[in-house]
């Protein structure tokens, strides 16, 4: 998994407010090299929260990213390298990522990470029997929860 | 015959349709499908044809972020990949699809990255990802399966979601997309035959022939932040 996927994942535990940026947990990381694109990315700087790419690729072990930037650094080659190491070629292969609300785990494997939840994990919005079935999809849940609703 | 040519020297040259659509008839695909998340592969027919149509015709691929919802066997991300998408991330419930889709693609050579999550429960940030394509389960298991992908879907493309729905359905699609998911335009590009081999016991004809159609959205413009 790389930086940029990372940048747009949350937690999506029932009750967790802010769920991002997921803490991350490395065991292990590769580096796998990505061709330059400029374009791609003073496309894309704007979108990713800066602040979580610095913390979790000095988490990875790259320490090169400055905490405060500016539109104005898109001119600098050396500024997008660097920008283009953290987000492309930095790859969590083994660890985890961390609810920073909740310190649930969800492990990751392979450079996949594992973002399933348990029944009681799961979000619920609308006490109907619609969206109970939607919410957590599984019958045993839904039979326990319109129990304690009708 | 096609002059052979190594997948990174082809995704220089402008790809042809009949390319990506060899390229894709390579790739391996489920070898035990799962009849709870509907799995049925993504033919390298309609995966060459969606995403070469949200290239050619629209210019959401090359240089994009692209998710691919409900993967399965990573056909439609990796026909992305294959159009010079610069990031594509693989999205499904099921371990041993993306196990699939992760060697199809570094037998393709491509890098992808895949979350195994249940899409209807994913809360992903509506500012990276700039295209989404999927083959959605038509929610003949599962009522409104292919609702909430949709759903989901337009929550966090900023510039098109393309898929695929039953014919039969195109009405409630097209309502449902403009007044409930935030898509600012829903737009039915074409009308495919769909041949679902029969992979699953309770098929009781060899091939079933389904009429699809193949669906661009347009969310409307997300608040985020700009420059």
């Amino acid at each position: 998994m790389r930086l940029v996927t990372h940048n747009m994942m949350s937690s999506n535990i029932k009750g967790v407010a802010n769920g991002f940026p997921l803490l991350i947990e490395a065991a292990q990381v590769v580096e796998k090299e990505v061709d330059f694109n400029a374009d791609f990315l003073k496309n894309i700087f704007a979108r990713i929260e800066w602040k979580a790419l610095v913390e979790a690729s000095k988490t990875m072990g790259y320490s090169e990213l400055l905490d405060n930037v500016e539109s104005s650094m898109l001119d600098s080659e050396e500024f997008l390298r660097k920008f283009h190491h953290a987000l492309l070629e930095i790859h969590l292969e083994e660890g985890a990522l961390v609810c920073p609300e909740t310190g649930r785990k969800f492990p990751i494997t392979k450079g996949i990470p594992n973002m399933l939840l348990h029944e009681d994990e799961c979000t619920v919005f609308v006490l109907t029997g619609h969206d109970l079935y939607h919410s957590c999809g599984t019958p045993g849940v839904l039979k326990a929860l319109s129990i304690a609703v009708y | 015959m096609l002059p052979p040519a190594s997948v990174p020297q082809l995704m220089k040259l402008k790809m042809k349709l009949k390319q990506l659509e060899g390229l894709l008839g390579s790739v391996q695909q489920f070898e035990n499908p799962k009849i709870e998340f509907e799995q049925y592969p993504t033919g390298p027919h309609i995966a060459s044809r969606l995403l070469f149509t949200a290239e050619n015709s629209f210019g959401d691929v090359r240089d994009k972020v692209v998710a691919d919802f409900g993967c399965g066997c990573g056909t439609l991300g990796l026909a992305a990949g294959l159009l010079g998408a610069e990031h594509v991330i693989g999205l499904d419930i099921d371990a041993e699809s993306i196990e699939i889709a992760s060697s199809n693609a570094e037998e393709l050579e491509l890098d992808m990255d895949f979350v195994q999550c249940d899409i209807s429960k994913l809360r992903l940030s509506d500012q990276v990802i700039d295209t989404v394509v999927m083959n959605p389960p038509f929610g003949t298991r599962k009522k409104g399966a292919d609702m909430d992908f949709l759903s989901m879907a337009l929550k966090v493309a900023s510039r098109a979601v393309y898929s695929l729905h039953k014919t039969t359905t195109r009405d409630h699609i097209k309502k449902t997309a403009l007044r409930e998911y935030n898509a600012s335009s829903a737009e039915v590009l074409c009308e495919l035959r769909f041949d679902v081999p029969q992979l699953y016991k309770f098929h009781k004809k060899r091939e079933v022939d389904v009429a699809v159609d193949l669906w661009r959205f347009v969310p409307k413009d997300k608040q985020g932040k700009q420059l």
